[in-house]
């Protein structure tokens, strides 16, 4: 995974609330077994109108947010399905951070898992952020606006670990876990 | 110190606690499915890792499958949906997890079989890589969707990496009014608090209307979690739960089933616990519920109306205005069937409704049935029956209408009234107009082909 330090991008702004993961990438848009392939169906629903051609109305086809890696959103980003697909598209697409005012839980936590960083932020504070956003992860600052985030999270990005490796470090004390559990909750086993 | 039935399950399945504070949960059971589960097998196999407890994991084929009667195994919903269905069986042949495949009597949506089974149960943990799994919070369980990668890792390690989410208490006092079901508790309390209302809480039900509710009708109110934002749902189990699980095929037996209910009655939160939020509603003011935008936080009470203030884009989008009336809406297609209101009791509730009548002129009716055992009890009664003489057909179990992968669906613009969770634009197809609603609902605005409340639907001659 790639290692999250500071970047700086274009800024577009979907600002609605409840932007949910069927609108991030509609199923019928989940062609294959993959991770990978999957810009193209990124908030397909509306990016394109009859025969697939841009509309000219959604952000994302309007030149000055060409190029864009920062998207700035309302408030429940992502809610909705769990399917991962939402974030390997963004990624795909070329986005690195999401700055929101909340996140649905599912999806927060599929952005650590894929080196795409999720801010939360107030509402006037994602207003004053501008065009362009520098993002500084160790300082947790986005245009010198401090924000915060799990510690836990924040080493996993700073680090692009491997997290089931991560995890793999532990396996001595999992392995005792489930031993104990097995004595003395067996009816689990 | 006293504690709630979450950090009581929390705490009894911390490994250690990590490094910038998250816990290392350990996981009793994965579930998984073709569409999120087949990805995160692969990536296993390429990997050249292997599962923790292969004999914990299990995968079901519910979400492209198609929901046509006499479908054969790898019969998708859509041209090139069988690459999901095939790839999940032979990633989960390399891994030696447990498939329930498509014709195998056991097959069904995984929120579905996942109690019906006996999966899961009162104090394990169980995730699985879709977001509807906080369902299992209904029996006891701490259950929770997560994404593909958290799927893998609970696979081979065993355990998922976790902040301790806030917690919060809902309390419904009272008993519920006739007509009102748990759906529309659930559609209630999001309208009430919003789509982010729970703030990423774990949610636990309590009061007189939950005790009331049975095991089925929990599955549904913990179902609607997620749309308001929880991390989880979680209802203390009680003696319906032990009576419900009681012989399941993967419940405990003989003298595990002792040890089992044993542990299961210590399962409640402390008389004094401490919730971050604590908020109590009264059931008597609960009324059946429909929505009329594209967030389930869009609702208001059968005989209501758009409300001032409505979204622009979601009127927009469901073609409707500002003070029009919900319960007059003609709509062109209902659907009854999905991990919130596909099973046993949801069928017969709307069939209660439909014997003996038709749907009305114009209106594509579908009853897809949660599990081909929901599906089978429900033949066996004669459900069927009732069904396909009101004009509904009558389909093969999976996540179907609920949502679109394409191939065949409602056409744009079609007002269509639905039993499942999620009224998201595009969710039924493009541009389908979503209503959600309990299953009664469904099957009166049917035969009357505008929304209607089931009371007042003509009585039978």
């Amino acid at each position: 995974m790639t290692p999250f330090l500071t970047h700086s991008g274009i800024a577009v702004p979907l600002l609605n609330d409840n932007i949910d993961t069927d609108q991030i990438i509609p199923s019928r848009e989940m062609k294959t077994v993959s991770k990978t392939g999957l810009a193209a169906g990124l908030f397909a629903g509306q990016r394109y109108s009859e025969g697939r051609t841009p509309n000219p109305d959604f952000a994302l086809n309007q030149t000055k947010f060409d190029g864009a890696s920062i998207l700035l959103s309302g408030k429940n980003f992502g809610c909705g399905s769990s399917r991962e697909h939402a974030v390997w598209a963004l990624k795909d697409y070329g986005f690195r951070a999401v700055i929101a005012e909340s996140f649905g839980e599912i999806f927060y936590n599929n952005c650590v898992r894929n080196g795409v960083l999720p801010i939360q932020m107030q509402a006037k504070d994602i207003l004053n952020l501008g065009a362009r956003v520098a993002v500084d992860l160790p300082n947790q600052t986005a245009n010198k606006i401090a924000f915060d985030i799990g510690q836990g999270d924040k080493t996993m990005l700073i680090e692009g670990l491997d997290m089931i490796g991560q995890t793999l470090i532990h396996k001595a004390n999992i392995g005792a876990f489930f031993e104990r559990d097995k004595i003395s909750n067996p009816w689990k086993y | 110190m006293t504690r709630t039935l979450f950090d009581k399950l929390w705490e009894s399945h911390r490994v250690k606690i990590l490094e910038g504070g998250e816990a290392l949960i350990a996981i009793d059971r994965v579930f998984l499915h073709e569409r999120t589960g087949s990805v995160a097998l692969e990536s296993i196999v390429e990997s050249g890792r292997s599962p923790h407890a292969p004999e914990n994991v299990f995968c079901t084929v519910d979400h492209i499958v198609s929901n046509k009667e006499g479908r054969g195994q790898d019969d998708a919903r859509m041209p090139g949906g069988e690459v999901f269905i095939t790839a999940t069986r032979k990633a989960a042949k390399a891994t030696g997890i447990n498939l329930i495949d498509v014709l195998d009597a056991d097959q069904g949506i995984v929120h579905v079989i996942s109690p019906e089974l006996g999966i899961a149960q009162p104090g394990l943990t169980l995730v699985c890589p879709d977001s509807h799994t906080c369902s299992q919070g209904a029996l006891g369980a701490l259950a929770w969707g997560i994404g593909s990668t958290d799927a893998e890792h609970a696979i081979v390690t065993g355990t998922l990496r976790v902040k301790k989410p806030p917690q919060m208490r809902i309390t419904i006092h009272g008993a519920l009014n006739v007509g009102v079901t748990a759906k529309d508790v659930a559609l209630h309390i999001i309208a009430l608090y919003g789509a982010a209302g729970a703030k990423r809480c774990a949610v636990e039900y309590a009061g007189g209307a939950v005790e009331n509710m049975s095991v089925e009708e929990r599955l549904t109110l913990c179902n609607m979690a997620v749309e308001f934002a929880a991390f989880t749902a979680i209802i203390a189990p009680d003696v319906k739960v032990s009576d419900y699980l009681k012989g399941k095929k993967y419940s405990p037996k003989g003298g595990a089933w002792q040890q089992a209910s044993e542990a299961w009655q210590g399962l409640q939160s402390d008389e004094r616990a401490k919730f971050d939020y604590d908020y109590e509603i009264d059931a008597d003011d609960i009324k059946p519920v429909v929505t009329w935008g594209t967030s389930p936080e869009h609702a208001v009470s059968i005989d209501g109306q758009v409300p001032q203030g409505a979204d622009y884009k979601a009127l927009s989008y469901m073609g409707l205005n500002v003070g029009e009336v919900l319960a007059a809406l003609p709509i062109g297609g209902a659907f009854i069937g999905s991990c919130t209101n596909g099973r046993l009791s949801d069928l017969r509730s709307a069939a209660s409704i439909l014997k003996g009548r038709r749907v009305a002129e114009g209106i594509t009716a579908i009853c897809v049935p949660g599990s081909m055992a929901v599906r089978r009890e429900a033949e066996a009664e004669g459900l069927d029956i009732v069904f396909k003489q009101a004009g509904f057909e009558w389909g093969a179990p999976g996540c179907a209408f609920c949502f679109y992968a394409g191939g065949e669906t409602f056409a744009p613009k079609t007002r269509v009234i639905s039993s499942t969770n999620r009224n998201f634009e595009g969710r039924q197809g493009p541009e389908v107009r979503t209503h959600l609603a309990s299953p009664t609902v469904v099957a009166a605005s049917a035969v009357a082909g505008y929304i209607c409340d089931p009371k007042n639907l003509e009585p039978l001659a």
